[in-house]
């Protein structure tokens, strides 16, 4: 539309000009700013001049290599045996500190798989990372379906037409009003292992015969227990961008459906579905954007720990480039994170696409 | 046809409402039991936890957890902090991301579509991505004030609002507003020959209320509940926020009560604020997912 009322190149500037300045300052240039860091050896303060590096930091985190350990045999050609009868395997210790596999040196051990006799060891130069990375896919790959779905059925719910379904829909909202940090300090209570909420309630709904857990102590309880409360906090918003998705589809569909007698399933399928394409789109790439961010119930609740088992990409990063003062780590772990980011929302806007 | 009978239809009915409150219990529950646990000893909140005592206002009821918490921590600077940061980007934002969609919208200039779709791109770039490079400039960057010239952000109210201000959610939500606006009465205030800043000011802005509202709701949620930014530019008392002062609260042997009534402090007027404005946070939160 261009009209010559509305042509004015300085007015339109002026206009725009603080939005553009403040977006390419404190978004658009931190953003390559990113890119080019991970190419240094960048600290926050340094008394040496920064250098390049190439892709040093990237080859630091992402190397991974597997041993095959054979089991230690004696003279006879015996496999040797500890006292509960498993096979003993050569330290992996030995291995990365040799000067006989130099490209090894520095490596630890991530986990091991046997097959048979023989250990499959794999090696990382940086475990810390590779639990982070594995830890933060793990999470939006089960909270991005399992919110967003719950998200649907709870706009279902406050879509029907009930007296008072306003009040129920403002009270599922209500924790996406609330701060992650105060909700996350709150649940820390909640998944105490003495008094806590959560074990007191499962112990009673038993009959005393569930035994208390320690939710967030435990290497295997903590990410789910943590999935759980994100899940619990951030539903509501996806419930009301679901809502507002379902009160565009005409009511003249479903009119057309119930008169040709189409189940609820039937209804549901081939109504509400199709006419939630791009809302499907919109709410799997926000919650999968703000699963991959996962940042402060990790520093409010487990500072990572037990064991590493909720250590994420932005918590070391965090950890790196302001803790341990070390910016080129932590914005390599940035790309990396971003690039992910990038790519799941490529493939999920793939994945949806108008198919003509 | 099948007939359904009154009784049925009553069940049916009773079952839908049992769900909802069923579900409505989940959610509350755990922010009824911070107020709830705000007024009492530690040792008989750690106690009432086992039976519903723990939702419930018993027992010895006080506000001596609330004095302690106040001893504990300057809890009015960070109250002062926060809503001084949020107040001033929350009108900051809305002034520089309106006059940004008004030009997007209603004039034309060289280099206008090319600039709204690389701002529109950044809205997949996650803060959380860019933290660490923002924190290496911010540290570095110039300011003149008072002193004169300086080098460094770090430590001042300036690093938790100005690097906020503009957004690319909020710039859209202004230019698909201003979209449905009648074009009419722009051209029409420009051929009585109003200027660009006055057709702004007294023609837009006055039909603009439910993006401002909702632009403010949203800007306000975000910054009043700012935890990573501020923990890692902000190390001085003097400048914290409520979010990073909970950490005040969080020591070896925490000292639950203290820690409910900060969390019931920080968080009750947001959501006393929410449930008065209900409507106008959903219609917020909705707005974002029209598709553009």
């Amino acid at each position: 539309m261009s009209s010559k009322l509305t042509t004015s190149n300085g007015a339109g500037w002026a206009f725009a000009l603080p939005g553009i300045a403040l977006i390419a300052t404190f978004i658009i240039i931190p953003f390559f700013f990113a890119f080019a860091l991970s190419l240094t050896n960048q600290r926050l303060i340094s008394p040496n001049p920064t250098a390049f590096v190439g892709l040093q930091n990237y080859s630091d985190m992402l190397s991974v290599s597997v041993l095959q350990l054979a089991p230690e045999t004696d003279e006879a050609g015996a496999i040797q045996r500890d006292a509960d009868g498993s096979p003993v395997y050569p330290r992996v210790r030995d291995i990365t500190r040799s000067d006989d596999f130099p490209q090894y040196r520095g490596m630890r051990e991530w986990f091991r798989v046997h097959l048979g006799d023989t250990a499959h060891v794999v090696i990382a130069r940086d475990v810390v990372f590779m639990k982070a990375l594995v830890n933060t896919i793990t999470f939006v790959l089960v909270v991005a379906p399992l919110q967003g779905g719950l998200a649907l059925v709870l706009a279902l719910l406050v879509n029907q037409k009930l007296r008072g379904i306003t009040v129920f829909r403002a009270i599922y909202f209500m924790p996406v009003v609330v701060s992650i940090v105060v909700v996350s300090l709150l649940w820390r209570f909640i998944y105490s292992p003495d008094g806590g909420l959560l074990n007191n309630l499962l112990s009673a709904l038993s009959f005393g015969a569930f035994e208390p857990v320690n939710w967030l102590g435990n290497p295997d309880t903590a990410l789910p227990a943590i999935m759980g409360m994100s899940i619990w906090q951030a539903v509501g918003f996806h419930m009301v961008i679901w809502l507002s998705g379902l009160q565009t589809i005409s009511p003249t569909l479903y009119e057309a459906a119930e008169i040709e007698g189409a189940s609820k399933w039937q209804t549901f399928r081939y109504v509400t579905w199709p006419g939630l394409r791009h809302t499907a789109v919109l709410v799997l790439i926000v919650i999968t954007m703000q699963a991959f961010a996962l940042f402060a119930q990790i520093d409010v609740m487990t500072r990572g720990g037990p064991l590493d088992s909720t250590q994420t990409l932005v918590f070391q990063a965090v950890e790196r480039g302001y803790g341990k003062q070390d910016i080129s780590g932590g914005a390599t772990i940035s790309v990396v994170l971003f690039l992910m980011v990038l790519s799941i929302s490529l493939v999920q806007r793939w994945l949806t696409r108008e198919r003509t | 046809m099948a007939v359904i009978s009154p009784d049925n239809h009553g069940l049916r009915l009773a079952t839908r409402y049992a769900v909802l409150i069923l579900i409505a219990v989940i959610f509350i529950f755990p922010l009824v039991f911070m107020v709830m646990s705000s007024l009492k000893p530690d040792q008989q909140l750690l106690a009432d936890t086992s039976s519903l005592r723990a939702f419930l206002p018993v027992g010895d009821v006080s506000f001596d957890n609330y004095a302690k918490a106040f001893q504990r921590a300057p809890i009015g600077l960070f109250v002062f902090n926060s809503v001084l940061v949020t107040g001033l980007t929350v009108l900051l934002c809305l002034l520089v991301c309106s006059t940004a969609g008004f030009a997007f919208v209603y004039l034309n200039w060289r280099g206008r579509d090319l600039i709204l779709s690389v701002i529109l791109a950044t809205l997949i770039v996650p803060f959380e991505t860019i933290a660490i490079p923002l924190l290496l400039l911010v540290s570095k960057l110039p300011w003149i004030g008072w002193d004169g010239l300086t080098y460094g952000w770090l430590n001042s109210y300036r690093v938790q609002i100005i690097p906020w201000v503009a957004d690319a959610l909020t710039i859209f939500l202004f230019v698909q507003y201003f979209k449905g606006l009648p074009r009419e009465l722009i051209e029409a205030a420009r051929v009585e020959g109003a200027s660009w800043f006055q057709i702004y000011w007294r023609v837009v802005m006055p039909l603009s209320g439910p993006v401002l509202a909702t632009a403010a709701i949203l800007k306000f949620l975000v910054m009043y509940n700012q935890y990573l930014w501020p923990l890692i530019v902000v190390q001085q008392e003097q400048y914290r926020p409520v979010m990073v002062g909970l950490q005040y609260f969080f020591q070896l042997n925490i000292a639950w009560g203290e820690v409910m009534a900060y969390l019931t402090m920080i968080t009750v007027p947001v959501l006393a604020f929410y449930l008065a404005l209900q409507r106008a946070f959903i219609a917020s939160i909705a707005s974002t997912g029209v598709k553009g």
